[in-house]
């Protein structure tokens, strides 16, 4: 299923000349450089999410593209033409703020109308198009409103039908819905991606939201310190982060720091200062005999109060120091090697509600198992 | 706090009005002595001119006055005087001004501030003494004289006649132009701008279409200010005009201080009052009373 999905967008790609071209995207602001060479490419109809903290160059990359910040080095490629120093007016790129940017002075219709008018659109065709994208975001009832009459989720709306009605190759979206409350937000989600999906517009996404980034995205693009720390699908980044930032940004995880001491072929063990050893797959740019960190996902983990005998497991022993009630799950934090305080680890362990019929309290010793297979051995972040 | 949480309820209407009537009564008992104060030093002497100018100078109630106002062709144009200057100062301050306070609220932080500075620079000095100044600038043989006299070829004369009231008055006025529109310029969202651009507008478009719009309150209420101090202004024209330039403020005090005829001054002062509310009215209907205060969209 997978790979045919991937052929699709080969063929796809192999016709059409990608929305977006970034080659060695760089910046600065005076001694800061706030993006050090980006190279990106997205495809036609793809959704874009770039990922990041906040300072780690995401929305100077956006602005670079929309053409308000001009690029220290790099080219920017829109639908095959060169526009890396042409001005925002040339680019024809739809943009939607986080804070929306409507026009207070103008209607609703008119915020929408406005776009076609700059580009001398027949007085007929502007109304046609303009009713046409407002009954799509579901606003036709309000085109004679002010936005500042509007809520939050309608002036999102406004301004996505703003930046749609002109059918721009690529659409821009800088935390379009991090002003919003987190229910409206989740349905704006579905909606947006639902609007996406049905117009085929290409989307680059900037969201520090991780959540966000998973259910929207096709690809994810998570940026740290002005670089792309890892660029794949979301079942990618998540499954198989690169980096132990990208591991800890993208959800939760555990994190062993140790040593490599043993690699053959796709899998190897590395060895905690304890002496205690995990097996893992190995990640990329991880060396025997260096540094190296075992990152596992809680949900990968089991608690159980006998060692099963299953060799594809990591099984180590320890105590449940905590116990927390998700609602859908539990949490559990177990404590390893209790007795060296300054190299204990707490494992953090997540299990469905309904694995058991009563969860387990903390206090007695237990046995926390989970599968080689979702192991990862990651190099060490680089500071 | 309070009115919030019934908000959130869904119940505004009851609970907002109590909120607002406490107010109202804490906001009238701390208003009290300004209040008073305006109700004496103000309020009694608009009713006492309004009262002189429909009575005669023996005390009975007419409207002579304004009669008299209608048939004297020398007050129609000393009214006509006062219109014209008003609306060309004001006409020349928008023009002047607007690109004054656009770069002072647009340029770096630093440099708009110095713009502001010697925007302001002139309230350090007394009006008089500005006044004055321009006599000495403008007088015939003074520098600027002497400059315009060898450009046209023949002597110009630049003090004691329209231009150098007109001169004087735009000097005057400016500040309060530029002052009054900063403070609306700086509150746009000059994202506004970018959006614009990005949406496929030219940079004149979207300062047609966007910026302008959004600066109207500015200028409209700068331009308001400008013509109703302009209007009542009496030192510039006194001192720059000549006596065919003089304004309403100077054939009041003429009234006041040599014809000594109370109810005459009164009855031009109330005309003088009439038309800038007329003018105020306007405004209220073009722009509506709260930009004033709030220069908000």
């Amino acid at each position: 299923m997978k790979n045919l999905d991937q052929d699709e967008f080969a063929v796809a790609t192999s016709v059409d000349p990608p929305a977006i071209t970034l080659t060695g995207l760089w910046k600065a602001y005076g001694n800061f450089v706030a993006v050090r060479g980006i190279d990106l490419q997205v495809g036609k109809g793809e959704f874009c999410t770039i990922l990041g903290p906040s300072g780690s160059g995401k929305t100077t990359a956006l602005m670079m593209i929309a053409g308000f910040v001009m690029p220290g080095r790099g080219s920017i490629k829109i639908a095959g033409r060169d526009l890396t120093f042409a001005p925002p007016q040339k680019r024809d790129l739809g943009v939607v703020f986080q804070n929306y940017a409507l026009f207070p002075h103008m209607t609703v219709r008119d915020n929408v109308a406005f776009p076609l008018e700059m580009r001398r659109t027949p007085r007929n065709e502007i109304a046609e198009r303009t009713d046409r994208i407002l009954k799509l975001v579901e606003l036709d009832s309000f085109s004679d409103r002010y936005p500042r009459q509007l809520s939050g989720g309608q002036q999102q709306r406004v301004a996505l039908a703003r930046a749609l009605v002109f059918e721009p190759a690529v659409l821009l979206m800088d935390e379009p819905l991090g002003a919003l409350d987190k229910q409206l937000r989740g349905h704006l989600q579905l909606e947006l991606k639902r609007l996406q999906r049905r117009l085929n517009v290409s989307v680059v996404y900037v969201t520090h939201d991780q959540e966000e980034a998973l259910t929207m995205a096709d690809r994810v693009v998570v940026m740290k310190d002005g670089r792309i720390e890892q660029n794949g699908t979301p079942q990618e980044i998540y499954d198989r982060p690169r980096t132990p930032f990208v591991a800890t940004f993208i959800g939760e995880t555990n994190l062993l720091p140790g040593t490599l001491i043993e690699a053959q072929g796709s899998k190897g063990q590395v060895e905690l200062p304890t002496g205690r050893k995990v097996r893992a797959m190995l990640g990329a740019g991880v060396r025997e005999g260096e540094r190296a960190i075992a990152s596992v996902r809680p949900e990968q983990l089991s608690v159980s109060e006998a060692p099963s005998s299953n060799g594809a497991l990591n099984s180590w022993e320890g105590r449940i120091r905590e116990v927390t009630y998700l609602g859908d799950a539990i949490r559990y934090h177990v404590i390893v090697d209790e007795g060296r305080p300054t190299l204990a680890s707490t494992l953090v362990v997540k299990e469905p509600r309904n694995a058991r019929q009563t969860p387990l309290a903390a206090g007695p010793s237990v046995f926390v198992e989970w599968p080689v297979e979702h192991t990862r051995v990651l190099a060490p972040d680089q500071r | 706090m309070m009115s919030e949480v019934v908000i959130a309820a869904g119940d505004i209407a009851q609970p907002q009005r109590r909120v607002r009537l406490t107010l109202t009564l804490r906001t009238l008992l701390f208003l009290a002595l300004p209040m008073a104060f305006l109700a004496v030093f103000f309020g009694y002497p608009m009713v006492d001119i309004l009262s002189r100018s429909f009575h005669s100078a023996d005390g009975a109630l007419t409207l002579q006055n304004y009669a008299t106002l209608l048939d004297r062709p020398a007050y129609w144009r000393v009214t006509m005087i006062t219109m014209q200057l008003s609306f060309a100062v004001t006409l020349i301050c928008i023009i002047v001004g607007y690109p004054v306070a656009y770069v002072a609220a647009n340029a770096r932080p630093a440099v708009g501030a110095v713009i502001m500075v010697f925007v302001l620079l002139p309230f350090l000095t007394s009006v008089l003494v500005r006044n004055y100044g321009w006599i000495v600038l403008l007088r015939p043989g003074g520098i600027l004289s002497d400059v315009a006299s060898a450009i046209a070829g023949r002597e110009v004369q630049l003090l004691y006649n329209r231009f150098g009231v007109l001169v004087g008055l735009v000097y005057t006025m400016l500040p309060y132009f530029v002052l009054t529109l900063y403070s609306v310029l700086k509150a746009i969202d000059t994202r506004l701008v970018f959006v614009a651009y990005s949406l496929g507008s030219s940079r004149w478009s979207a300062f047609r279409r966007i910026y302008l719009p959004l600066s109207m309150p500015g200028v409209v209420g700068g331009a308001l200010l400008v013509f109703i101090l302009s209007a009542g202004f009496f030192i510039t024209p006194r001192l720059l005009g000549g006596d065919r330039d003089q304004m309403l403020s100077s054939i009041i005090a003429y009234q006041v201080e040599i014809l000594i005829d109370w109810n005459m001054a009164s009855t031009l002062a109330v005309v003088l009052l009439a038309i800038t509310l007329l003018l105020f009215l306007i405004y209220a209907r073009l722009v509506g009373i709260k930009q004033l205060v709030t220069s908000k969209w």
